[in-house]
């Protein structure tokens, strides 16, 4: 949006952490025969605190898993690495931007890593339409944000 | 054993998503931006991600059943339909507002940003009236074929 920050082609960490990625994914699967996707994780786990229909209800490691998450960034920083994000500063976007992206993988069953990683590694044609789906209204979104509304 | 396993596993994605780059939003906006400051990286996130998972999934599936469940629980919906369309499109909009997507914004919350500190709760009510939305049927209702 506002912020343009330019950021270096990095092919080499971007598969490392992507095969990363895809281990977490296998290693949910051999353990828990489950689908490692962030947004059914989140729900499960917030199933736990507000009804929610249809959310998973094995939530003991949907929970473990988020503290996980949470951990990785502060192991990082202890080992002495450095943690790079420029996160945007118009806070009204990012509310709507929570919101769309909240509503639209429930509705759609699924995000970047369950229908991306998880529904791709299946060969999932539902997951191919969504990651082509949410991609295309990616790309859309940013171009007509940077390029022709103009967000500098 | 299921807690630490669940741990263990968070953590390791934790850590790809911020190695990868892909816990940035600068990178993921960029990666978005093809006509403009392009970052093909998190093609390279997608790919290595996938082909893993595409290896590893296999090899898990021989066993009879995962180590510490009962069954494999896979997606058997095939339909093609409104909430999935409808919900990918939104998503990819936030999306490209924000340059978050669920994984990222986890893991972006201990650096305290303030739009993280929006998004995030932001995102967790999205989900509950995307669940509502869901649950209601709003979006069988128009007549879609199921």
């Amino acid at each position: 949006m506002e912020m343009e920050t330019q950021t270096a082609f990095t092919p080499w960490a971007s598969l490392g952490g992507g095969v990363l990625i895809g281990l977490s994914a296998v290693i949910v699967m051999g353990l828990f025969g489950r689908i490692a996707g962030i947004a059914g994780i989140t729900q499960g786990a917030l199933g736990g605190v507000v009804p929610l229909r249809g959310a998973p209800k094995d939530r003991d490691w949907r929970w473990a898993f988020l503290l996980g998450l949470l951990a990785a960034p502060v192991v990082i920083m202890a080992a002495g690495g450095t943690v790079t994000q420029t996160v945007p500063q118009n806070l009204f976007a990012m509310a709507i931007a929570g919101l769309l992206v909240g509503t639209g993988t429930a509705l759609g069953s699924g995000c970047t890593s369950g229908h991306g990683v998880c529904g791709l590694a299946r060969l999932s044609g539902r997951s191919l339409v969504a990651v082509a789906t949410f991609m295309a209204a990616g790309f859309v979104t940013v171009f007509l944000l940077r390029h022709v509304l103009g967000g500098v | 054993m299921r807690i630490l396993w669940g741990f263990l596993s968070g953590l390791v994605f934790g850590l790809g998503l911020v190695i990868s780059g892909m816990a940035d939003p600068a990178k993921v906006l960029n990666f978005l931006d093809l006509a403009g400051s392009w970052d093909p990286s998190l093609a390279f996130v997608m790919g290595g991600a996938t082909l893993t998972a595409f290896i590893g999934y296999r090899l898990v599936w021989r066993r009879q059943a995962p180590v510490l469940d009962q069954t494999f629980d896979i997606p058997t919906n095939r339909s093609i339909d409104r909430p999935l369309m409808t919900g990918a499109a939104l998503f990819g909009i936030g999306w490209g507002i924000g340059g978050f997507c669920p994984g990222p914004a986890w893991t972006a919350l201990p650096l305290l940003a303030p739009g993280t500190l929006i998004f995030l709760p932001a995102l967790l009510v999205g989900m509950w009236i995307g669940a509502k939305v869901k649950a209601l049927g709003l979006l069988d209702a128009k007549g879609a074929a199921t």
